[in-house]
């Protein structure tokens, strides 16, 4: 054994010091970093790719131009670095068209950085604040991500010269149970949502008679709402392959799966390309590195189905079966994939493994609070202003998170609800924002950890309409293997549609309630039991949202179709202004006899352009609920010609 | 919508091309299928009896997989695939809205393909690039922060771009 550990070590050492080599002479010439993740790309990341390199070419100058993943700061996109001689490293935000191609220029030739284009230094200097100056990153303690957006994800050795596979290499010189306790001294717990202590499960897996066992990485990220898997692979897939390799060594696999959402496909692409780049170096396949452990991986694309998100229904479509969860126990760490012991995490759980190897448990477990260990990583959504992902020390509070590293609420609006966990989880009010995020302290409040997404709502959104919009879709998804799940949610559905529509009874609230109850008592999996959770919490906390649909036919927050009419406020048009007669896609808005704008309620399909086309300087168009207030308006508006 | 008789014979010879690639343990199933689905653009029912063959079991079972996963199509996609997100972050930012301005450009709903096999409206249930709410899906191109104006512009580029491609054309020749 240790003869073949130090063979290992000496081959990746050959290993680490080529790409070492290769990284340093990356920064011989100015090295310009664009973030092309799939956010980045939505903010036209590719466009300014090419805009640089043909600048570069036009000026005849020499640079480094990779194209990396996401940093996290996805509000900003598109976002580029320029390493460059005698300034620190400089990142640039919200780098639209034009403006890359002259940062490169003014700096390259005339050593003009452009710090008006600065987002922040990555570095302390003395000129630039650095992203730890702002509130976002005192919070911010990147562990997974740390190498998110600043390596090449298409070549392994950007990976292995800022430390990759250094943990596998020591994996290899570890017994089983020697990886399984630092695991379990870690104290890490899975990362989908449920917050099982993965060193458990491996324990059941390499305790679990047969001698075929599978490992198996869950990146069917289903949540709406949710992208932090997605940014993973796309920005440092070797992070979760090193991750399930020591996963293997643990429990003695010789075969992995990735199961990836068909929806993220760039992630497919960049693992494919990652896998194929271990296996040339001799970090996958057979005899890893030269010793007698071999594992292979291969891709298991999803086929669309939110469920298979839950363990034994992913096993189930593997299987080519509909993915249909099954009782536990067993569990599949004792019978999973074709009856074998089978270990399931998600890619961030996996993702942290590496670093709790090379690091030890005691570095992890002086992260975070004593039950819930290590840093939870969040995808900002909604209405906050810096949306992105972030990686925080668990038990930050969601003040915390929403206010400062979120920056609180865009738009002067004023902070309504935070829902977390996707449709699994629940919405907070703002009287829980001092809540610490954990997973223990999160069911407490009546959300759910979840996998980590949170979406931010502000006063505009209706607290009834979002538990509606989770009640569809969970209904659509549930794989109809229990009853209460099937139908009960869809009697719930129908409920919550009918209160939105204005068409809400008294008793109402009370039926769901009870519904929502036996749903959860009735259902097999996660899916059902799980799925009243909006609907739940919104009721706790926003009843009387409820009660305004249900008794007044009125939607506070203006957002429900059915309950507001748009109207065009008579002294405040600007009679000369087409703006909103432009915008109208149905031609609705036409002139009255004293040439002020009228929206024609019949015609109108309430697509909000109107609101939107009308100048800020009038804000003439205005949305009224109930809609028939537009009847009393017009009156009081002719009577007042009078 | 109507499959030709020509399509038929593709579609066979595409799945069976594919299924000579694989042996019949029951977990190639559904990576076949898909393989199918992105040579044609859906699996009509004759690919799915070529599977059943192929894996020696009942037609319907394989049928039971396709319509238990949304991704799987049953009959021809447009050439050009609008896929509207319906995640959490675009829905409070009007994806509904923007279905409905898709829906009444082109004339069909969700679900459906135009009479010219032109365009097919789908939703998808995230596309993780929340941070971009509202985004809409043209082929594999991500467009961020769509308002109902934005899917009419992005109509008409499309077809400034075919008929720029149909002008091209014509003068090669």
């Amino acid at each position: 054994m240790s003869n073949q550990y130090a063979a290992a070590a000496a081959a990746f050492a050959k290993l680490q010091e080529h790409a070492q080599k290769d990284w340093a002479r990356l920064k011989e010439k100015p090295l310009i970093l664009i973030g092309a993740a799939t956010c980045g790309r939505a903010a036209g990341a590719l466009t300014l790719l090419e805009e640089v390199k043909n600048e570069l070419a036009r000026l005849n100058l020499d640079a480094n131009v990779l194209e990396v993943g996401c940093m996290g700061h996805c509000y900003a996109e598109p976002i580029m670095v320029i390493y460059n001689e005698g300034f620190p490293a400089i990142c640039y935000g919200y780098v639209t068209e034009g403006v890359g191609a002259r940062i490169v220029r003014d700096y390259l030739t005339e050593g003009d950085p452009g710090i008006e284009f600065a987002l922040a230094a990555l570095e302390p200097n003395d000129m630039f604040p650095t992203f730890a100056d702002f509130p976002r990153g005192i919070h911010e303690n990147k562990i997974v991500l740390e190498q998110c957006g600043f390596i090449d994800p298409q070549n392994i050795d950007h990976y292995i010269a800022t430390g990759g596979y250094a943990a596998l290499t020591k994996a290899l010189g570890m017994t089983s149970e020697e990886i399984i306790t630092t695991i379990k001294d870690s104290g890490l717990r899975g990362r989908g949502g449920a917050g099982f202590p993965t060193g458990v499960k491996w324990q059941t897996c390499l305790s679990a008679p047969g001698t075929t066992k599978y490992v198996i990485c869950n990146a069917d990220e289903g949540d709406p709402g949710a992208f932090m898997d997605r940014t993973i692979l796309e920005s440092n897939p070797h992070l979760m392959i090193e991750g399930l390799a020591i996963a293997a060594l643990a429990v003695g696999a010789a075969k992995g799966y990735v199961y990836i959402r068909a929806e993220y496909p760039l992630a497919v692409e960049r693992v494919a390309l990652a896998i194929e780049q271990a296996r040339d170096r001799g970090l996958l396949g057979d005899c890893i590195l030269g010793s007698n452990n071999s594992l292979d991986i291969e891709i298991f694309q999803g086929s669309g189905a939110f469920v298979c998100g839950e363990e034994s229904a992913l096993i189930a479509s593997m299987e080519g079966q509909p993915g249909i969860p099954r009782h536990r126990p067993p569990f599949p760490a004792q019978a999973g994939l074709w009856g074998q012991p089978t270990i399931i995490n998600n890619v961030k759980s996996l993702s942290y493994v590496p670093h709790i190897v090379k690091n030890g448990a005691a570095w992890f477990t002086s992260i975070g609070s004593e039950k819930n260990p290590g840093t939870a990583i969040f995808a900002l959504a909604g209405k906050v202003v810096n949306t992105g992902l972030a990686e925080v020390p668990m038990s930050t509070t969601l003040n915390e998170l929403i206010n400062e590293v979120g920056s609180g609420i865009a738009g002067g609006k004023k902070f309504k609800a935070v829902q977390i966990g996707g449709p699994s989880g629940g919405c907070l009010p703002e009287s829980a924002m001092d809540t610490p995020i954990d997973f223990d302290s999160l069911t407490q409040a009546g959300a759910m950890m979840g996998s980590g997404g949170m979406v931010v709502l502000d006063e505009d959104d209706c607290m009834v309409e979002i538990a509606r919009f989770f009640l569809d879709f969970t209904q659509q998804e549930s794989c109809g293997k229990c009853t209460f799940c099937r139908l009960g949610t869809k009697h719930m559905l129908d409920i919550l549609e009918r209160i939105t529509k204005g068409q809400g009874k008294p008793e109402d609230i009370d039926t769901l309630t009870e519904l929502a109850a036996k749903v959860k008592a009735g259902s097999l999996c996660s899916l059902g039991k799980t799925a009243p959770n909006p609907v739940l919490s919104t009721i706790k906390y926003f009843r009387e949202e409820y009660e305004a649909h249900i008794n007044e036919g009125r939607c506070p927050s203006k957002m429900c179709k059915e309950l507001i009419a748009y109207y065009i406020l008579p002294d405040k048009c600007e009679r000369s202004c087409d703006a909103c007669v432009g915008s109208c896609p149905v031609e609705a808005i036409h002139d009255n006899e004293d040439r002020i704008k009228v929206i024609d309620q019949e015609k109108c399909v309430k697509c909000d352009s109107c609101l939107v086309a009308c100048p800020p300087q009038y804000k003439a168009v205005v949305k009224l609920s109930p809609p028939h207030l537009v009847l009393e308006k017009d009156k009081e508006y002719r009577e007042g010609k009078k | 919508m109507k499959i030709t008789e020509e399509e038929k014979k593709i579609a066979i010879e595409t799945t069976r091309q594919l299924l000579s690639t694989y042996n019949d343990s029951r977990g190639n199933l559904i990576p076949v299928l898909q393989q199918v689905q992105n040579k044609l653009g859906y699996v009509p029912a004759v690919a799915m009896e070529e599977a059943a063959a192929h894996f020696n079991v009942p037609a319907v079972d394989v049928y039971g997989v396709i319509t238990f996963y949304n991704q799987f199509r049953l009959t021809p996609p447009g050439k050009n695939q609008v896929k509207i997100c319906m995640g959490t972050a675009c829905h409070m930012r009007g994806a509904h809205i923007i279905q409905e301005s898709w829906e009444r450009r082109l004339n069909i709903k969700m679900g459906e393909t135009t009479e010219d096999r032109e365009y097919s409206l789908e939703r998808v249930a995230c596309v993780g690039c929340c941070t971009m709410a509202p985004v809409v899906l043209i082929n594999e191109e991500v467009h961020g922060k769509i308002t109902p104006t934005r899917v009419d512009g992005l109509i008409f580029a499309h077809q400034l771009d075919k008929q720029k491609a149909k002008e091209g054309a014509a003068q090669d020749e």
